[in-house]
């Protein structure tokens, strides 16, 4: 198989609008005639649907949560970026393309890239227009501050929730049409299989999650934009629900996967408690900007932060990357933070954590203006940890975070499966092997806004005679069917063991071997160990009820089976990537002093993977990564 | 930690519920409230009954889906804070916790715990947007905004749709969660265009949804975990009245 990502001919600029010139279109009385279906409802299925549904087709939108408007893109803090150059400090379009693709560690589209820093300019006036309260200065214009690994300041932000002020805006966009009959929605829908008719994607099987009841819906068009699955590490970052199941049983039906084991594991998340916890919650990586990372000096130091003098402290990114200090990118702060935590220095009851220390901003600022800028983030905090980070440092730790793997897509985010479309955190474009801070909330807006409405319509334009699709042809029946039997097995097991009690073992192995830091022999181990894992799931797990009623624990078992597919396939692609790029750290490939080694000449290319049943090893599929506007240099931000 | 638990458990919409008493032997005080339930569930599900179902996803506060009366208050006993921000420090060695669904006319339980709140869906349909399509928007500079009213709007905007307010409300009204999205898109310039007929259109949906009406009891504002203040409801009537006025 060969794989052909349609970049639009041209120089780079203008790709974007010769695909926009020469794109097929669908005339306004033939959208009605047009039925697509998109999968989630956060930022990018939202926007997707919102604006599939003004321009005219017929839209079903489907989420696993009890409303639209709880979809994961709302936990999202600390911004979305856009080349507007505001503050003049020399950003540009041109120049946030560049940060992306050096930040992704040149394993990305130059094209896709391209146009994700085009496409930002625009997403700020729709979301502006839509009544997201961004911050503003005092002569009413819009603010701005830094995230990792840039230098200049294009991250626009509503206080701490972002994520959820972008997201409400897409939501009311979205129930706009449901109002006007234009989308029909589907909250507490799971899809369980993804039907490929004649090798097009014709439609889904969903499982209605309150009555247990399967159904079939059809369509010209298949949207997945069911995001990230860091969730698949147990502790990540990623609400409960987040899952990997629609995406990995599209993979089944043929679509490939991208570079899943291609995690970003963020630097300041809070560090875990106790074997009882259920998540690790996230603080902002905006606090950055006022935050300085440290560890003590002296191994094991039991002392209180406050008594640690200033001279006693290592402030290690400040030390080993002067130029971007605490503002270095997520992968590079957080394998600093493992790297101090391996040698001895972590600190907390755990030793498994660094402080995050506000005491010279909050000199220097005040507190009424540390307030305003990270308030919720430091009730947050004092919520969880009962502790004040106004008096003392946060202590924070590193936590798997965010999916740069997923489903393959071309320039149109089309998968391997004609009809079948994936966007935001599900596919694998823009970010390579490491995603900047703020570039998923304006990835996943861009996909469902600018990029769909465009490329889906090129597709719908050879399906205007295909006349409505039927649910009831074989391959309906058969699809249903086998959802069924999955779900019936599930609950026949009638085991000791519970889907979280496997989801917990899934989740350390990744972490230990998978993670932040891997090699072969660990890699190696791993593959074996899941393989023990999942046939003891299939004899040992328990699951009560049946299939027929709500049952969250069902729920989270079909979730769980999926996992434990998902984690091998990511071992073999960690495996088989004999460098270190970006996420993915390679302990064989690496400086003298620790830093990733890329391997230009062998693994410039993105390593995508076709299923080939589970008794067999997947196989992979590179598409070759050609760079005609940068050099590929060493990533440093010392 | 020793800790009683009396959790409400109903089968479904039409059958009757009742509480069911509970024991947890070794609660630790770091836990949170939903990994106390986990635990729970844990040991349910190891004994072949069916869990307790709960709403949550995010456990971050933020996503809005989690929401329970503990001990007869929405998310419990601690000012701002969601369920799922909720911690067993808050509670003492040999306390009886009771659990209930956020209860409303508006709210019908679906199992257990589990209420059906699609009817704030169908109240932001109603008219709790700006009508902008993709595509239209001007300049994102072009309609300077002053930084007080920005935060003004963001402070109403900041409502999660948990239903704490409705749950807590003798009358179960939704004017908080209504007012919050008036009043977020009033204050902006982009939302005065449709001011006026949003406030009609969004209050005719929530009577419509059997929520009771507001009588300015102010528990809302209490329980409600983002501090979302009941002025929003003043500027709610005050735009009804003038869309009435004016219509």
């Amino acid at each position: 198989m060969e794989l052909n990502a349609k970049i639009p001919p041209g120089p780079l600029k203008d790709k974007w609008n010769y695909y926009k010139d020469h794109a097929k279109l669908v005339n306004p009385a033939n959208r009605k005639k047009l039925e697509v279906i998109v999968v989630g409802t956060g930022l990018a299925g939202s926007s997707a649907a919102a604006s599939l549904a003004e321009m005219g087709y017929k839209v079903k939108s489907f989420c696993f949560q009890d409303s639209a408007r709880r979809a994961h893109s709302v936990a999202a803090q600390g911004g979305v970026n856009a080349a507007k150059n505001y503050k003049n400090d020399g950003d540009s379009v041109y120049r946030m393309f560049y940060d992306t693709i050096k930040g992704g560690d040149f394993r990305s589209r130059e094209a896709n890239v391209y146009r994700l820093a085009e496409c930002s300019l625009h997403l700020i006036d729709q979301a502006v227009a839509q009544g997201v309260p961004f911050g503003r200065e005092y002569g009413g214009y819009l603010n701005n501050r830094s995230f990792g690994g840039v230098q200049v300041s294009r991250t626009f932000y509503s206080r701490g929730q972002t994520g959820q002020q972008l997201l409400l805006g897409a939501y009311q966009a979205l129930t706009r049409q449901v109002s006007a009959k234009a989308i029909s929605l589907y909250t507490r829908h799971e899809m369980l299989d993804l039907v490929v008719v004649d090798g097009k994607a014709r439609g889904i099987i969903v499982r209605n999650l309150d009555t247990g009841k399967i159904e079939r819906h059809s369509a010209h068009a298949v949207i997945l934009a069911t995001g990230g699955f860091g969730k698949i590490y147990y502790l990540s970052t990623l609400a409960m629900g987040c899952n990997a199941s629609a995406i990995w049983r599209a993979h089944k039906k043929g679509a490939l996967m991208a570079c899943p084991s291609w995690t970003q594991i963020h630097p300041t998340s809070l560090p875990q408690s106790g074997e009882y916890q259920s998540k690790l919650t996230l603080m902002s990586e905006s606090l950055r900007n006022d935050g300085r990372i440290w560890v003590p000096l002296k191994r094991d130091d039991v002392r209180k932060p406050n008594d640690i003098p200033e001279t006693e402290r290592d402030y290690y990114l400040e030390r080993r990357y002067p130029a971007f200090g605490n503002l270095a990118p997520r992968d590079i702060s957080s394998r600093a933070a493992k790297e101090r935590i391996d040698a001895g220095y972590g600190i907390g009851a755990q030793k498994n954590a660094v402080y995050l220390d506000f005491s010279k901003a909050l000199k220097e600022q005040g507190e009424a203006k540390i307030k305003e800028k990270y308030g919720n983030l430091f009730s947050m905090y004092r919520k969880i940890t009962d502790i004040d980070a106004y008096k003392e440092p946060m202590m924070i730790s590193p936590a798997a975070h965010f999916s740069m793997g997923g489903l393959w897509v071309d320039y149109e985010l089309m998968t391997t499966i004609p009809g079948l479309f994936a966007l935001g955190e599900a596919n694998f474009a823009d970010h390579g092997a490491n995603r900047l801070g703020a570039n998923s909330l304006l990835q996943a807006c861009v996909d469902g806004y600018f990029v769909a409405p465009y490329t889906v319509s090129n597709y719908l334009a050879d399906e205007i005679k295909t006349g409505p699709v039927p649910a009831d042809s074989m391959e309906f029946i058969e699809a249903e069917q086998k959802a069924k039997e999955l779900l019936a097995r599930l609950v026949a097991i009638k085991g000791d063991k519970t889907a979280d009690y496997y989801h917990k073992k899934l989740g350390k192995l990744l972490y230990d071997h998978c993670g932040l830091s891997r090699n072969r022999e660990g890699l190696s181990f791993a593959i074996a160990e899941i393989k023990k894992l999942r046939a003891d799931f299939y004899l040992h797990l328990a699951v009560p009820g049946t299939p027929e009623e709500m049952n969250a624990e069902l729920e989270k078992a079909g979730r769980v089976a999926d996992y434990l597919e998902v984690a091998e396939l990511m071992c073999y692609d960690a495996l088989t990537r004999e460098e270190s790029c970006g996420a993915h750290f390679r302990e064989e490939y690496q400086t003298p002093e620790g830093e990733a080694l890329r391997n230009d000449e062998k693994f410039c290319f993105v390593s995508a993977w076709d299923w080939r049943g589970l008794d067999q090893e997947p196989a992979l599929v590179p598409e070759p990564l050609t760079f005609e506007n940068v050099a590929l240099t060493v990533r440093s931000y010392k | 930690m020793k800790i009683f638990l009396k959790i409400w458990r109903q089968k479904d919409a039409k059958s009757n519920g009742k509480l069911v008493d509970y024991k947890m032997d070794n609660v630790i005080p770091h836990m949170s409230f939903l990994e106390m339930m986990d635990t729970l569930n844990e040991k349910l599900v190891l004994s072949g009954e069916h869990p307790v179902e709960f709403d949550h996803d995010c456990r971050e506060g933020i996503c809005g889906q989690c929401g329970v009366m503990i001990n007869g208050r929405a998310h419990g006993p601690l000012k701002n804070t969601t369920t799922c921000q909720l911690h067993m420090r808050s509670f003492k060695d040999g306390d009886t916790i009771y659990i209930e669904p956020f209860r409303a006319e508006g709210f019908p339980i679906k199992r257990d715990l589990k209420v059906d709140r699609s009817a704030f869906d169908r109240i932001i349909g109603a008219g709790g947007f700006v009508s902008v399509n993709t595509g239209q928007a001007p300049e994102a500079n072009s309609i300077p905004i002053t930084h007080e009213i920005a935060e003004s709007a963001f402070d109403s905007a900041a409502c999660i749709g948990c239903g704490a307010c409705v749950a807590t409300c003798k009358n179960s009204s939704a004017a908080l969660f209504t007012s919050a999205k008036i009043s977020h898109l009033a204050k902006l310039p982009q939302g005065q265009q449709e001011a006026r007929k949003r406030a009609l259109t969004m209050v005719a949906q929530m009577d419509a949804e059997d929520f009771g009406h507001c009588s300015n009891t102010e528990a809302c504002e209490v329980e409600c975990p983002q501090g979302i203040s009941v002025l929003n409801i003043a500027r709610m009537n005050w735009e009804f009245l003038k869309g009435n006025v004016l219509k």
